[in-house]
């Protein structure tokens, strides 16, 4: 039976509850809610004066209606000490959703920690320090010091390479405008630290340099664009999922319209399905490709585009470089950038050549052409709006791949006008405020290889999780585990020693070899488990926080409840961390390096928004984001006049392309040729291995797994992480539905339920990633591109039965998840 | 648009649910006698006890449109062929769930394909045969289903709700 929760009734929110704006943290897509407040011993009731929706809620309320709530988005929480309902539902008037809720952030108010509900009490409340052969509870003053102690033992001015951080750079959940600044304002101000990496992948670098290079930010558009467009291609990404409220509140919208929908994706996805639904099969079309072979099919669309003339001639004169080469192929630039003719050349790739390698057929490719580009009968430019994501990013190729997409939507003139744009579609949200990078060099230092092969001496982690989202992550556990058990060994061999005899026996370890392993999350993660010091911070709305979405709407998420037990803001930690090296280093008469980390006397999240973002954007203000509500302004924000931020509904109307930093304003195009499989080890793990294992999220979990592996509703749902994989393959491997299977290859093994698809191809299966309880990345070799982007989607394994469903599993449904109307 | 049409078919079908369970629910919202008196309030929500239809009426895969708590709520009561956990009557399969949908309420459709509800709104379905879970959506929980009692005559009551039905803030309605 599944889960239910077996609440017959709800408390009514009184009419005077507090309100308080929030975005969900969640996905990029950042949908407006409204959190709902009021003490635990008061109601409102059913009379229309009495509740907050001035409604008669003693009668049956309609579909889409503002006055109902389901269990999920409520609970009791604490505020200022005091205990108080929450409600959390999705906001009519926010322009992002218009009133609809996600499986994911309509479960906000569930997932926060609650003494009286028992909801997430998973949640990390006190600082931890590895004591006594465990983790030990102590005040904050205590576990910064140890940290601030052994990490001012293997730093110094200029010698800081042996620190290793792994750090968030998005906005929502815990990240934002004030945790990005407080962690980057420590470790790329006080600190130029080079060995270090971001939360999804194993160094710090952009996941989509060619489109940067080209000039081309990748957040160019407005979700507005999506209802105005002819044609919406959306390539390696499932909106319907991932991006849920875009897909239904503007997709959707614009298939309405009429436009019609291609989706480059080799596995036929919910998105697939639902565009049929609302556009009709006669308008979507779907190109099943070979994996990895997105590049092939680009090239071939931008080759026929431009031998059809179906260009925008004056934008690519007006707006594009007019030479031959700008930027020449080298260890940074995995491609040469250049003109629209150079491109040509570079990229010329023949339909009877992009059908052989994408598998398609001629004729798909020239429709597909003719949709995007083919000018309308008056001659007037076909809007074509364009989304990608992880399909290509963690493709094959990343740099080629991405640029040969951007040169189409380029080519096409549509970039920076109304119904276009190529633009990422995004995971978190963003909220990136930090200092120069540069030092960091490009490529970058690949984190996680290193610290495998012994680097590394003290690693400051801030909510990473390297053992479930990493790639080779079977390897790295075992390094990991192995160098921290030694420090754990040496601090539990010196129990009962003073801190400087402790310290030097941590030291001592991580010089043979070890690594002392901070970790700064809300939980306790499992590379968690592998550390010596654990500080526990806050996530949204238990703290204030600003971000911006996937059209660059920022907006301030309204604290409205207090933090677990003692937690602290991420900017904060920062704060406080840097204050204890500034002293320690002092107390060591080290005065010169210790003058680099002051500066950090922040006493909340607001103090950190205004020394970093407020510094490089004056005119915004907590003051006048809370005035701008849900709605928020568009970045970059230009002024503020008559009472409101001014923002920016489009980048690049004018045709000046900015975001390589040249002074001529001039767009790139992109020279990346086809090469295969581009990847170390890819080619010749897809000749020796059966299946295809690709990769990706799942609509119930996809940005809160951290949360919902503590959520009985997403348990009750996926209790194993699931492998899609055709019935007659499941057939030859004497596999039924909700067997565990293990997935193996010559990188590793993982573990999966077997969750029959009639919608997949055979040989080809779709496992989900990122969960606790199967680790994907197992399975994914150390291959990367040039620039150190992770290429998950090529894998191959093998597959075999090692278990029957278990109990759990056992209980799920194993239906199709396409719609039967 | 398809997908307006399909609207279209989920609000008839609410409409016909409705006007179907009105005679039934009408007289089970009349019954309660305690409510005349004043009676200190209860720690649970007091449901009615309803009767849907009786074994005899049950063709498998023909749902039955039905209103429980109140004539405001529709559901189905719908023999599945194959005894499943939670399913009553001789067979132990026989269910009965609200058919408005958790998400936002749209009136959902019952695909005997696959034993699956199916809501035009946003494209989520629920299995009918694993007590409403939602095989794939954007509902925050699984479908509400009705607790079955079957009396000796065949008759089949309604007599509770496992999850808030959507559009209320109690299943059972109170002024
Ligand atoms: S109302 Fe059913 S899926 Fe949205």
């Amino acid at each position: 039976m599944a889960y239910k929760r077996n609440v017959d009734r709800l408390p009514i929110i009184p009419a005077d509850a507090r309100e308080h704006n929030v975005t969900c943290h969640y996905c990029i897509v950042g949908c407006g809610y409204k959190a709902y407040t009021w003490p635990l011993k008061k109601q409102g009731g059913t009379d229309p004066a009495s509740n907050k929706f001035g409604v008669d809620l003693s009668t049956q309320q309609g579909a889409e209606t503002e006055a109902w709530y389901a269990p999920s988005m409520y609970n009791v929480v604490k505020q200022n000490g005091q205990d108080v309902h929450l409600v959390i539902k999705p906001d009519v008037n926010c322009e992002v959703n218009s009133g609809l809720g996600s499986v994911r952030g309509a479960r906000m108010a569930e997932n926060r920690r609650s003494d009286i509900t028992g909801t997430q009490q998973q949640r990390l409340t006190e600082p931890m320090v590895w004591r006594y052969g465990t983790w030990q509870p102590t005040s904050w003053d205590d576990a910064l010091d140890l940290v601030a102690r052994v990490t001012a033992r293997v730093i110094d001015k200029d010698k800081e390479d042996d620190l290793y951080v792994s750090m968030f750079d998005h906005g929502g959940s815990a990240g934002g405008y004030e945790n990005t600044w407080g962690t980057g304002k420590l470790y790329f101000g006080a600190m130029k630290v080079k060995h270090c990496r971001i939360h999804n992948r194993p160094a710090y670098n952009s996941e989509v340099h060619s489109t940067r290079d080209m000039g081309v930010d990748e957040l160019n558009y407005s979700y507005t664009d999506y209802q105005v467009a002819d044609t919406i291609m959306l390539v390696g990404t499932n909106p319907m999922e991932c991006q849920t409220n875009l897909f239904l509140n503007h997709m959707v919208k614009g298939m309405q319209n009429g436009a019609r929908v291609i989706v480059v994706d080799p596995r036929r996805t919910v998105t697939v399905d639902a565009c049929e639904q609302v556009a009709g099969a006669e308008n979507v079309l779907h190109l099943a490709i070979a994996s990895g072979s997105d590049l092939a099919l680009f090239n071939t669309l931008f080759t026929h585009i431009a031998d059809q003339g179906w260009v925008d001639a004056d934008f690519i004169a007006q707006s594009t470089y007019q030479g031959d080469v700008a930027v020449a192929e080298d260890a940074a630039h995995p491609a040469a950038l250049g003109s629209f003719e150079a491109a040509r050349a570079a990229c010329k790739m023949s339909l009877a050549d992009g059908a052989k390698i994408t598998g398609l057929t001629e004729d798909q490719i020239r429709q597909a052409a003719e949709w995007i580009a083919k000018p309308k009968e008056d001659g007037s430019r076909r809007k074509t709006v364009t989304g990608y994501e992880k399909g290509i990013i963690w493709g094959n190729d990343n740099y080629r791949v991405i640029g040969s997409l951007v040169n189409i939507g380029l080519a096409t003139g549509n970039v920076g006008r109304e119904g276009g744009g190529v633009c990422r579609l995004g995971g978190h949200q963003e909220g990136y405020f930090r200092p120069s990078d540069a030092h960091v060099g490009r490529p970058a230092p690949y984190i996680d290889q290193l610290i495998i092969s012994g680097g590394g001496k003290v690693h400051h982690i801030w909510a990473n999780d390297h053992y479930k989202t990493t790639l080779n992550a079977a390897e790295f556990k075992r390094v990991y585990n192995r160098r921290t058990n030694m420090v754990k060994e040496a601090m539990d061999a010196r129990a009962g020693a003073t801190r400087e005899e402790l310290v030097d026996a941590i030291v001592g370890a991580i010089n043979a070899g070890g690594i002392f392993s901070v970790d700064v999350d809300i939980i306790h993660s499992q590379i968690g488990q592998a550390a010596h010091v654990i500080l526990p911070a806050v996530e949204s709305g238990e703290m204030n926080l600003t971000s911006m979405n996937g059209e660059r709407r920022l907006r301030l998420v309204e604290k409205y409840m207090d933090a677990p037990g003692s937690a602290q803001p991420d900017c904060i930690i920062a704060a406080r961390l840097a204050n204890h090296l500034e002293r320690v280093l002092r107390e060591g008469g080290r005065n010169d390096y210790a003058d680099q980390f002051k500066g950090f006397d922040w006493k909340t999240e607001e103090d950190a928004f205004m020394d970093g973002y407020n510094s490089g954007n004056p005119e915004v203000t907590y003051e006048r984001l809370r005035a701008a509500g849900n709605n928020g302004v568009q970045e970059p924000v230009k002024g503020y006049e008559n009472g409101a931020l001014v923002g920016t509904a489009r980048l690049y109307e004018d045709g000046v392309f900015t975001r390589h930093g040249r002074e001529d304003g001039k767009a790139l195009f992109c020279m990346g040729s086809w090469r295969g499989l581009q990847a170390p080890g890819k080619a010749q793990q897809q000749a020796n291995h059966r299946f295809l294992i690709n990769n990706g999220r799942a609509n119930l979990n996809w940005q809160n797994w951290f949360l919902d592996q503590k959520n009985d509703f997403v348990m009750d749902r996926l209790p194993v992480p699931f492998i899609q994989i055709h019935p007659d393959d499941m057939a030859e491997l004497g596999l039924k539905a909700g067997d565990m299977v293990e997935v193996y290859n010559d990188v590793g093994a993982t573990q999966a339920l077997a969750y029959p698809a009639a919608t997949a191809r055979k040989n080809e299966t779709f496992m989900v990633f990122g969960a606790p309880n199967g680790t994907q990345g197992n399975v994914i070799n150390a291959g990367t591109n040039e620039l150190i982007l992770p290429n998950y989607k090529q894998t191959w394994a093998d597959i075999r039965k090692i278990s029957d469903a278990t109990p759990a599993a056992a209980k799920a449904s194993y239906k199709s998840w396409e719609v039967e109307l | 648009m398809k997908c307006n049409r399909l609207v279209d078919v989920g609000r008839r079908q609410f409409l016909r649910g409705g006007v179907l369970g009105v005679a039934g629910a009408a007289a089970a919202t009349v019954l309660p006698a305690g409510q005349a008196k004043a009676s200190p309030a209860l720690a649970m929500v007091d449901y009615p006890s309803t009767k849907l239809g009786n074994i005899a009426d049950l063709k498998v895969d023909e749902p039955l449109d039905i209103a429980y708590p109140d004539a405001d709520s529709p559901g189905i009561l719908l023999k599945l062929g194959t005894r499943v956990e939670g399913g009553a009557g001789p067979d132990g399969d026989v269910v009965a769930y609200s058919v408005l949908c958790p998400h936002k309420g749209f009136v959902m459709s019952y695909a005997a394909s696959d034993k699956t509800l199916n809501c035009p709104g946003h494209f989520s379905r629920f299995d009918c045969e694993k007590g409403g879970q939602q095989v794939w959506g954007h509902a925050t929980q699984n479908l509400p289903q009705f607790a079955l009692r079957v009396d000796d005559k065949g008759d089949i009551y309604a007599e509770g709700a496992d999850e808030l039905i959507y559009g209320r803030l109690s299943n059972v309605l109170q002024a």
